[in-house]
């Protein structure tokens, strides 16, 4: 069994048909990227397998649970980090991190999350006031507070500086090598051939190819067979 | 990854309690909630009680507090919390949180008794100035004023989840502090009986003028002011089922 599966998955929005008949799957142990333009339906997969949405048809499936309206049990085995943070503006990273911390059972410890972050640099310093890079950083750590065996990071390292995008990539690339399922959703080619095993590639709601790395690329690079299968490749 | 008993969430208990009192903390830090729920009532409890109109009858001070007291409810359960849950919102909080082991019960649960507390500390606060500037309330009307309390913040609390379902952040703050200086003028803080004529009967079905005289029956008179309790059951319970239809967990 996979860890995330979804098979046939189509939503719509209206008259916008944001996920049109979706086909892949995530392994444990292993990172798979999903690339796509603007509106391919990557945040609304996501959305799917975290149960924030509810398919209109089609399976999404998370440790072999429905997402939607999954237990507390289910949700304390997944991470996540959202695009726009989720953070309570008037708390302190170390603050807000000992609170989520307590919702678990048996967390990752909160100062060891911040120093290998870097959150202690600004530690007294209020969600509301941290620069977007800062903010991206402490997302990835309630993401990571619950040792997760599925984590699901939506542009992890958009706005981060490149020493922090490497820190990011080996804590992504540990948390696999330690046994989650790790989906990352980017538009970075450069992150989904440094960190990726298995890529995904979607477009107007469908998936045009899946599968590990090389051989989704072959000889080629990610970049253009990206480009080819988008519809730009005779730019 | 799993413990030895293989439990990975902490108990449901203690998931709504470390909420609540996150959020208790994060409310009593806020300095706008302080000025709204507790400064500008005790402003108000000694503005009224040096000045010598409206006409209030002989113990001013007791007509004052239960005023100043629904006033509080007001702020507390309506004001802070439809702003606090709109913003909460928009920056995504409510949509994060729904996915951690608390869930969207537990934010419900842990919101409910953040608001049940810092309300308690406020009202509490407020009893302590009344009585300082000689507030004497009706022993028996206690415990029909503490039912009013309950109902009236369970009522507002209804229509702050209302008022924050939908619109955008900044429309809420500003429609939820226009409709607390209109509830403050509508039966809260002075009686619906000082109002104009034309007033009195809107004011008196208006949940601002049940809570406000339902305290002020209960401590003056040590009434149980049943009637009071039947409009702020009827707005909670319509504003809470309009609610649980058009609230958006995320814009």
């Amino acid at each position: 069994m996979s860890a995330v599966e979804v098979r046939d998955l189509v939503k719509s929005f209206g008259a916008t048909r944001a996920l049109d008949g979706a086909n892949w799957c995530a392994e444990a142990g292993r990172v798979t990227a999903v690339l796509g333009p603007n509106g391919a339906g990557k945040s609304t997969t996501i959305e799917c397998l975290q149960g924030l949405q509810r398919p209109d048809s089609g399976l999404a499936q998370v440790l072999g649970e429905d997402p939607w309206g999954a237990s507390a049990e289910h949700r304390a085995r997944v991470g996540l980090m959202l695009q726009d943070g989720g953070l309570p503006s008037m708390s302190t990273p170390p603050a807000l991190l000992a609170h989520l911390a307590s919702m678990y059972a048996d967390p990752a410890d909160p100062s060891a999350l911040s120093a290998r972050l870097g959150i202690d640099d600004f530690a007294r310093t209020i969600v509301r006031r941290l620069s977007g890079g800062q903010r991206q950083r402490v997302a990835l750590a309630t993401a990571l507070i619950g040792r997760p065996d599925v984590l699901f990071l939506d542009e992890p390292t958009a706005g981060m500086d490149p020493h922090t995008r490497l820190d990011v990539w080996e804590i992504v690339r540990e948390q696999a090598a330690g046994g989650a399922a790790v989906v990352l959703a980017t538009h970075s080619f450069e992150e989904a051939d440094r960190v990726a095993d298995d890529i995904v590639i979607m477009d107007r709601g469908r998936v045009r190819t899946s599968g590990p790395r090389a051989e989704v690329a072959g000889a080629k690079s990610l970049e253009d067979v990206y480009f080819s299968l988008t519809g730009r490749g005779e730019r | 990854m799993t413990t030895a008993t293989g439990q990975r969430a902490a108990a449901r208990g203690i998931r709504i309690r470390r909420q609540a009192s996150f959020e208790a903390r994060t409310m009593l830090r806020n300095g706008e909630q302080l000025l709204v729920a507790f400064i500008l009532p005790a402003m108000a409890m000694i503005g009224l009680k040096f000045a010598s109109v409206p006409d209030l009858g002989a113990r001013r001070i007791d007509v004052i507090v239960p005023g100043v007291l629904a006033l509080a409810v007001v702020s507390t359960a309506f004001t802070s919390q439809a702003i606090a849950t709109a913003f909460d919102r928009r920056n995504g909080v409510l949509r994060l949180l729904g996915t951690t082991p608390l869930g969207r019960d537990g934010l419900l649960g842990g919101k409910t008794m953040a608001t049940g507390f810092v309300l308690a500390f406020h009202l509490l606060a407020l009893s302590i100035l009344g009585m300082a500037l000689g507030w004497r309330p009706e022993v028996a009307g206690l415990l029909p004023a503490l039912i009013t309390i309950v109902l009236g913040a369970g009522c507002f609390v209804a229509l702050a989840m209302l008022v924050a379902g939908r619109l955008r952040a900044e429309a809420v703050l500003a429609v939820a502090n226009l409709l607390w200086v209109i509830f403050l003028g509508l039966g809260l803080l002075l009686p619906t009986s000082t109002l104009p004529s034309a007033a009195v009967g809107v004011a008196r079905l208006l949940p601002s003028g049940a809570l406000g005289d339902g305290l002020r029956d209960a401590f003056v008179e040590g009434a149980w002011p049943v009637t009071s309790w039947l409009v702020l059951a009827i707005w909670g319970g319509i504003s809470a089922m309009l609610a649980t239809r058009i609230f958006r967990w995320s814009d």
